[in-house]
């Protein structure tokens, strides 16, 4: 049975229509609803490297819609430490779960899982390749501020050569007509392969190093961590992460629609002035993790969510 | 110059093999990828550069007393995928062997990103490299999805 494992997993429609069933399931997300849509599945958290968000907002997920989850743990301490291959990790979880969420340092691992599995893999990271889960939670966010995916304008900032959800995101949002503005410095610039695929699939990019310079055309700004661990020394770095700050006198002349996201943890790109901003979204934007993933853990298991939900039509 | 030419550039062979239409330039990735280029005891001729009416310059490769076998010709199509081969007998072709690349090439040799899962030759599903592009030739990996360094994929092969 297919799992997520990148975006071109989904068409247009199904992105959509998994919106709109997110978009249903807030009370449920929030709690102020209960509705056990996925009683009795398990879900198998196996995640390889570290993870809080993705980790957390799945078994919330799976919880808030009366599932459960077992974990693979820490790393350190189970088979994979002493050597088991992924596959038979996996078809040893294939056995006791349900549907698998997965993080993995290498690339390609999520595929790997799902042809070795028979129960859906969702990708949550693998290595710098893809993080649907993330980029479904994204656009919703998006959504939910502009009442649209289509025809706006993105900028996608910071570290976009390692950053598997600027990765995934570029690529949903080329699908619907977004023009895209890619803001990094020059060692961390959108790999030159995905440029190559998003053109060919029609998108509208421009690449450059300066972020303000067109912030106040935006609609959306997605701002990345950029690590100091990339750079060979650390005054590059402080030179280069410098120019990728944002502080909320770097706002004064933007729309006032214009939304600031990050899939977080954020270090200092984003000031904590920009916080207490109409644009700041990026607390929203993890809470959103949870529904969206609710979304996608019935789409997957087969469990229509009901048309109306607590009374709500 | 014609084509009779280039053939008698080298002797003819009385058994053997002739990869014709070769690129120019990539014979040496072509011996690689066969593995001819190393341990190998048989006789190889190899002529470059030579002028040819369909691909303006092309390269040949004759290998004696040896007949590729299917197994090799799929490794050949990653690197001259419009390449000829004749197999020689008696000093007559006794077959040609026409090359295919389908569209997937499933291990014959092993994804080129350092990163990638199939990395760990412990994990036991197949190598799976997809033909993205046919010219120019652009390979990608099933699992991570990376185009293929053609130049490494000689190293890699399985």
């Amino acid at each position: 049975m297919p799992g997520l494992i990148t975006m071109d997993d989904l068409s247009n429609e199904e992105i959509l229509s998994i919106l709109d069933d997110a978009e249903r399931l807030l009370p449920v997300a929030k709690g102020d609803h209960y509705l056990p849509l996925l009683q009795g599945k398990i879900l198998g958290n196996l995640f390889f490297e570290p993870s809080t968000r993705t980790r957390m907002s799945f078994e919330t997920a799976m919880k808030r819609l009366g599932g459960d989850v077992v974990n693979l743990g820490d790393v350190k301490t189970s088979s994979v430490v002493k050597g088991e291959t992924l596959f038979d990790t996996i078809q040893m979880v294939d056995g006791y779960t349900d549907i698998i969420a997965m993080r993995h340092p290498r690339q390609g691992a999520a595929q790997y899982a799902q042809d070795a599995a028979r129960v859906p893999i969702l990708n949550g990271g693998d290595g710098a390749g893809h993080h649907p889960t993330q980029t479904m939670l994204d656009l919703f966010t998006i959504r939910q501020a502009h009442g649209r995916l289509d025809g706006l304008k993105v900028i996608l900032a910071g570290d976009l050569r390692y950053g598997r959800t600027v990765h995934s995101l570029s690529h949903a949002l080329t699908r619907f007509g977004c023009e895209l503005i890619f803001a990094s410095p020059e060692l961390l610039k959108m790999p030159r392969d995905i440029v190559t695929d998003l053109n060919a699939h029609g998108a509208n990019i421009t690449e450059t190093e300066d972020l303000l310079s067109t912030i106040d055309t935006a609609d959306v700004v997605y701002m990345t961590r950029i690590q100091k661990e990339r750079f060979a020394d650390e005054d590059e770095y402080t030179k280069v992460a410098g120019a990728y700050k944002l502080h909320a006198s770097n706002l004064d002349g933007c729309k006032e629609s214009m939304i600031i996201m990050h899939p977080l943890p954020r270090v200092d790109e984003i000031h904590p002035s920009v916080d207490a901003t109409r644009h700041a979204r990026y607390f929203e934007q993890a809470f959103n993790g949870v529904v969206a993933r609710m979304s996608l853990l019935c789409r997957l298991l087969n469990v229509e969510v009901p048309a109306s939900i607590g009374g709500e039509a | 110059m014609s084509q009779e030419h280039n053939m008698r550039r080298v002797t003819a062979i009385r058994n053997g093999t002739v990869i014709d239409h070769i690129p120019a330039g990539q014979s040496m990735r072509v011996l690689e990828m066969l593995g001819i280029n190393k341990g190998t005891s048989v006789p190889v001729s190899l002529v470059m550069n030579v002028p040819s009416k369909k691909m303006g310059t092309k390269d040949i490769i004759k290998v004696e007393d040896r007949e590729l076998n299917q197994n090799e010709l799929n490794r050949l199509a990653l690197v001259a995928p419009d390449a000829h081969v004749a197999i020689i007998r008696a000093y007559s072709v006794a077959e040609k062997l026409t090359i295919e690349l389908g569209d997937e090439i499933v291990n014959v040799v092993q994804c080129t990103f350092s990163n990638c899962i199939t990395s760990n030759l412990r994990e036991p599903l197949a190598h799976r490299l997809k033909v993205f592009s046919r010219s120019p030739l652009e390979l990608r990996c099933h699992y991570c999805g990376r185009p293929q360094d053609l130049d490494e994929l000689a190293n890699n092969v399985l």
